[in-house]
């Protein structure tokens, strides 16, 4: 179990804490079995392309509280991806009906002189011009290679200005060299709202923390019968309502790789107990993690009706599916846990998982508890994953196994990994609302997706006849992973 | 003076990354942290390309290369590279990790140029500059290090000219924009190397850029100094047109301009550009009545928030043929100093009878308040990027989408440059101004 400790300014990094790993090849049974062993290694990449960075994760927690702005301290390249996230947030007023706001975030645009001098005039300027501009209830920075590499204290400025403008101005550092794993990003944007924003609790609230993108409100049919509400967290929050997540009765994660450092720090810091049930998805895994939920919120007659009542609505429905989706073969592309939960429902449909690609494996999550081991829960109620690759993000590999492995259908969970099912004909489905396939009715929802997608061909079909190819032919004659576990390098751990 | 900016509208100097994506069959290398690729391609990179996007090989910079550098790693990622991607041209790009530390990456590309690998490496460290800047680094590198090699000495192409326009990705409608100005240009009959995107011929179309007769500046600032290197070094002139021309009357100006300055044959240049104005006005022509008649409103004036090539381009199209007049312009490329007097120079005038405020602001949040704050009696056009989506509503404004982040606009092959561009245009303003009403 992690210790969490708010005195630092800095969360350490999921290599360092978890003991996460971006690189392995063999079944899930053997990486399970490895992890629990604590004889888990890193196996790191001869060749390599662009992965993602802590800094967009970090980004994409902060960047839509409501009342607060984000200084990203970093030359301006670094704000790249900042419209993504603020396109997104859009989208999410309008599912929300929110009025249409622009997220509010800015660069200090970090430049030459400013390697040698040092940047953190820049930083207060800019912080200083974002509180005139807005008035926002809370600050938060965002810091980059650059700022680290240049050793600004950036710390020392948010403390002077959290005095001086009278709000939270929060460092998160979540330099993009730190970590090979950029959901450390996550733990970065966390334990800045749990350092300066969430306040010690002064009454217990019927609410229950949901850390979540930005999906649907699927939980409010669940709790609200159950005579709790559901506070989602962090896109769309506020800072008034951050600051009180301490008061709730129970937290649940729709993805522990997501949630894990805040899920494990409101436990530890302010006895929030944390839902540890791998999430629901699949029939066995929604059964779990309902009868968890109702032990933790007391609700467990009234669950047992839920459950019932849903296998009666589900089942019949839920044979007609599995009868037409029966022997289809898939392949997986996904962050873990995440991919760790469609693994069990690909099953559930009666589905044959030929393998996933995932992007990097916690052996635990910083609750340090057996129970939240998504991936041991679905070899343990499934059976062992053959192909089970960790890997993060690295396109050359898989397309290479998709050519070999040839599934009828290829699932993915990020955007950038979809075009390669699709330039060799191979039907390939993304779907964003993580809330989309959670629970029962998620499970009927992910199977009519499937056979839509097994169904409509043409497109890829045309588009593998006139692409072409920018990987070499001896690279797909290789095994995938030909430069796995070869690096020579020196590692940080 | 602090540059802190809200609403990027550009890249670091790492955002060259996309100029590479943009020739055929070549492909960068970064050696560079790990998000800096991805954050790039999100607000300048609709599409993977060939490969571009998740393809990129990378370093992926860790704790480990900043404290020990990251030498070994670069040459292991660069053998990689050669053995799975399948490219004519390979380009080293540095990060901001790279240059801080001090990795002698042109020691390592040096091994690899030694043994004849179509390989050429870049600075490209994000803080050292913007896109717009990288951009002459990043081909001043390709021509130095790779289509020199090929140069041979004192061979000119009769009628070949290089042409360096609008900066790939960066302008998103770059493909298009290249498309229209190599047509128009062959219409005069030149031979024209436009180097980038679906109309150029690839690596080989590099290799021939030393033979040519003159080079081609079609922009206000960025791009001159490969002009000026290429003179320099191969002894070419070029001719600067410091805008992108659009519609009928900037278009047949800047082909005589070209001609003139080229030596390409008159009659043809003057039979062209007849031709292609009877077409353009033809169609001006027959919607004319629409345009001056349309009762239920159409913007009077406009607003842009552009770079200086497509500000000049579209101010001087919208207001001498479209009848729209412009309000403030406003500079978003980090124009340098040096440049900026003949860019207000344009502006002041901008019509025989006209001039128009112009300022250099890269901190577009400033802008959009300045923008707020005036009087908005009429309805008024934004010529800008998808932030001003919320702006453009609350003041009454259409928008036309021109400047990145795009993300509303899925773009293809629509190009804004040329005769074709100039009637592309008409129409994206009225599509947008007709599906106002219900």
């Amino acid at each position: 179990m992690s210790v969490i400790s708010l005195k630092e300014p800095e969360v350490a990094i999921r290599e360092v804490r978890l003991g996460s790993i971006t690189g392995f090849e063999g079944t899930a049974g053997e990486l399970v079995q490895c992890a629990r062993t604590g004889k888990l290694q890193d196996n790191a990449r001869q060749f390599s392309q662009c992965m993602g960075c802590s800094s967009g994760n970090a980004f994409c927690q902060l960047s839509m509280i409501q009342d607060a702005v984000v200084v990203n301290h970093a030359p301006v390249g670094c704000a790249g991806d900042v419209f993504g996230f603020n396109f997104v947030y859009r989208v999410g007023q309008m599912e929300r009906n929110l009025p249409p706001v622009i997220g509010r975030y800015f660069n200090t645009n970090i430049e030459e002189q400013d390697t040698i001098f040092g940047a953190t005039q820049k930083l207060e300027d800019t912080i200083r011009e974002a509180y005139t501009r807005v008035k926002p209830k809370a600050i938060f920075i965002t810091t980059s290679c650059a700022s680290g590499i240049i050793g600004d204290d950036v710390e020392g400025v948010a403390n002077a200005l959290t005095e001086e403008l009278g709000i939270p101005v929060v460092a998160c550092f979540c330099e993009g060299f730190k970590s090979k794993i950029w959901t450390t990003g996550f733990d970065s944007a966390y334990h800045a709202i749990v350092r300066k924003i969430v306040k010690p609790p002064l009454k217990k609230s019927n609410k229950v923390n949901i850390i979540n993108f930005w999906g649907s409100h699927i939980f409010d049919d669940l709790l609200k019968p159950l005579g709790y509400e559901p506070d989602y967290i962090v896109p769309f929050s506020t800072v008034g309502q951050l600051e009180r997540i301490s008061e709730a009765v129970a937290t649940i994660q729709v993805c522990p790789t997501l949630g894990s450092y805040l899920g494990a720090a409101l436990e530890q810091v302010y006895g929030v107990p944390e839902i540890k049930a791998p999430p629901a998805y699949g029939l066995r895994g929604t059964d779990n993690w309902l009868r968890e939920l109702g032990r933790v919120l007391d609700r467990e007659d009234q669950i047992e009706t839920l459950i019932n009542k849903e296998h009666a609505r589900v089942l019949p429905l839920l044979g007609d599916y599995r009868k037409q989706l029966e022997g289809k073969t898939a392949y997986i592309t996904a962050g873990a846990a995440h991919g760790h939960a469609l693994i069990a429902l690909l099953r559930e449909l009666g589905m044959t998982v030929q393998g996933a690609a995932i992007f990097h494996h916690d052996p635990l999550y910083d609750n340090g508890d057996t129970a939240s081991d998504a991936l041991a829960h679905a070899v343990n109620t499934y059976g062992d994953i053959a192909n089970y690759n960790v890997c993060n993000k690295q396109a050359y590999e898989l397309v290479n196994i998709l050519n070999r492995v040839r599934p009828d259908i290829m699932i993915a969970r990020h955007g950038g990994m979809t075009l390669w099912g699709a330039k060799l004909g191979i039907p390939t489905l993304l779907i964003g609302d993580e809330h989309f396939s959670f629970g029962y009715q998620g499970l009927l929802n992910y199977a009519e997706r499937i056979l839509e997608t097994l169904d409509n061909k043409e497109f890829v079909t045309n588009l593998a006849k006139h692409s072409t190819m920018p990987y070499t032919k001896w690279w797909l004659e290789q095994n995938p992973f030909h430069f796995l576990g070869r690096n020579v390098h020196v590692e940080v751990y | 003076m602090s540059k802190y900016i809200e609403q990027p509208r550009y890249s670091c100097a790492l955002g060259a990354q996309q100029s590479v994506v943009a020739i055929k069959r070549a492909v960068p290398i970064l050696h560079a942290g790990p998000g800096c690729s991805g954050k790039i391609s999100s607000l300048i990179g609709q599409g993977e390309g060939y490969a571009g996007g998740n393809t990129i090989p990378c370093t992926n910079a860790s704790e480990a290369d900043i404290v020990y550098g990251g030498e070994g790693k670069l040459r292991t990622v660069i053998d990689g590279a050669f053995q799975v991607i399948d490219a004519d041209l390979y380009v080293v790009l540095t990060g901001c990790t790279s240059d801080i530390v001090g990795d002698d990456v042109g020691s390592v590309t040096g091994e690899y140029q030694e043994q004849g690998k179509p390989i050429v490496y870049a600075e490209t460290g994000g803080f050292k500059s913007n896109n717009y800047v990288s951009h002459e680094v990043v081909i001043k590198a390709i021509i130095d290090q790779y289509v020199d090699c090929y140069k041979q000495a004192g061979k000119k192409t009769k009628g070949l000219v290089n042409v360096f326009s609008t900066i790939p990705y960066q302008d998103p409608y770059w493909n298009g924009n290249l498309e229209e100005l190599k047509r128009i240009l062959s219409g005069i009959g030149l031979t024209v190397n436009i180097l980038f995107g679906a109309d150029s011929g690839g690596v080989e179309e590099w290799k021939t850029i030393p033979e040519a007769e003159f080079n081609l500046v079609v922009s206000a600032w960025a791009g001159l100094g490969i002009a000026k290197h290429l003179e320099e070094k191969y002894g070419t002139p070029y001719f600067h047109f410091p805008y992108l021309p659009v519609g009928g009357l900037e278009t047949s100006k800047f082909l005589r301009q070209v001609a003139e300055f080229t030596g390409a044959d008159k009659e043809k240049t003057e039979a062209f550009i007849r031709s292609e104005e009877e077409k353009f006005y033809m169609h001006i022509e027959r919607t004319a009545d629409f345009m001056l008649e349309f009762r239920y409103g159409i913007p009077r004036r406009f607003y842009s928030l552009l770079d200086a090539s497509y500000a000049i381009g579209f101010a001087k199209y919208l207001l001498n043929e479209l009848g729209i007049i412009p309000a403030r312009q406003y500079i978003i490329d980090d124009t340098p100093e040096a440049f900026q007097e003949a860019i207000r120079e344009q502006f002041h005038r901008i019509s025989d009878q006209r001039s128009a405020e112009v300022r250099f602001i890269v901190d577009a949040g400033a802008i959009q308040q300045e923008i707020r704050q005036d009087a908005h009696k009429h309805r008024s056009l934004i010529l800008g990027s998808g932030w001003e989506r919320d702006l453009a509503k609350e003041i009454g404004a259409d928008l036309l989408i021109l400047s990145v982040p795009v993300s509303y606009r899925l773009v293809l092959n629509c190009g804004y440059t040329g005769y074709r561009g100039g009637l592309r245009v008409i129409e994206d303003i009225y599509d947008r101004v007709l599906d106002t009403y219900r």
